[in-house]
């Protein structure tokens, strides 16, 4: 049963959240709280994921694929461009305003904590929000395409 | 650094690296929170079981944490209803829109040595950072 591997994956990446404290909005708040009572703690864990991320990405990557699936759905882009910051900068400012990013914040839900459930269904809607945008845009360039190649 | 907890930091980092190391090594998909949640959230039928069993496995962990005796406390949370919805609203849209968060580029972008991942973790933390400032010490919240 090949679904056993992503769940133990999603387990194993929960204990590591829980373990670390990194569940806690107020553990993410004492390391961005650069100013406050300053808690590294945060830094040290994404210092002990990449030790272990790196050199097992480096073994991935001479494997020509997965052991349960056909393929290796590596990301395809590489450039830095606008939307890239753009959202990077938007995703810090609402992490910064409550401590919550995607792992924590969808782990939390198993407290049905009334907050997070609020948090996690705005955080979806933002989501939707972004497809429905670029869906629009994309239909937008496709009818200018079309209207210009009219005049041709 | 009163609250400094380098050992459990440590190893619960490791378990967050051995998470996405396995994730790709077994089924070739990349442990980003935000990608693998915003791809349940289309109407699409296909490659919503990995993902599904992903975040079930998430939302288990401190259920079978809390079974053995280390149950998770809920988070502290600001008591301001809009501020928690503003705040996912640009977690969901900006996550989406720069194509990661903490784990997509913070673990396995910068995993994978990419420069855009680099790129998007020194913009979110500096962003998170200004944010915290200005809420903890210049509004005094």
């Amino acid at each position: 049963m090949w679904i056993i591997a992503p769940l133990l994956c999603g387990l194993i990446f929960g204990a590591g959240l829980l373990i670390s404290g990194m569940v806690q909005p107020t553990k993410v708040l004492g390391f961005l709280d650069i100013l406050g009572a300053w808690d590294p703690s945060l830094a040290v864990v994404m210092a002990a994921a990449l030790a272990v991320s790196v050199p097992g990405f480096m073994l991935a990557k001479q494997r020509s694929r997965p052991w349960l699936a056909k393929q290796y759905f590596w990301p395809s882009k590489s450039e830095i461009d606008l939307p890239l910051l753009t959202g990077a900068a938007l995703f810090g400012v609402g992490w910064g305003l409550v401590g919550l990013c995607p792992g924590p914040a969808l782990e939390s839900l198993a407290t049905l904590s009334p907050g997070v459930i609020v948090f996690a269904l705005a955080m979806a809607a933002g989501m939707a929000v972004h497809e429905v945008w670029q869906k629009s845009r994309l239909t937008a360039q496709r009818s200018k395409l079309i209207a210009n190649a009219t005049d041709g | 650094m009163a609250n400094f907890t380098p050992i459990s930091a440590a190893i619960g980092g490791v378990l967050i690296g051995l998470s996405a190391v396995l994730l790709m090594l077994l089924t070739g998909r990349i442990a980003g929170i935000s990608g693998i949640f915003s791809g349940l959230l289309n109407l699409r039928g296909e490659d919503k079981g990995w993902r599904i069993a992903f975040i079930a496995g998430l939302i288990l962990a401190p259920i079978i944490a809390g079974g053995i005796g280390h149950g998770m406390a809920p988070p502290k949370l600001p008591a301001n209803w809009v501020i928690i919805t503003a705040a996912g609203l640009l977690v969901g849209f900006g996550t989406r829109l720069g194509g990661g968060c903490t784990s997509g580029h913070g673990i396995c972008g910068i995993g994978r040595l990419s420069m855009r991942s680099i790129a998007a973790t020194i913009v979110f933390m500096t962003t998170a950072v200004i944010t915290v400032a200005i809420t903890h010490h210049v509004l005094g919240g």
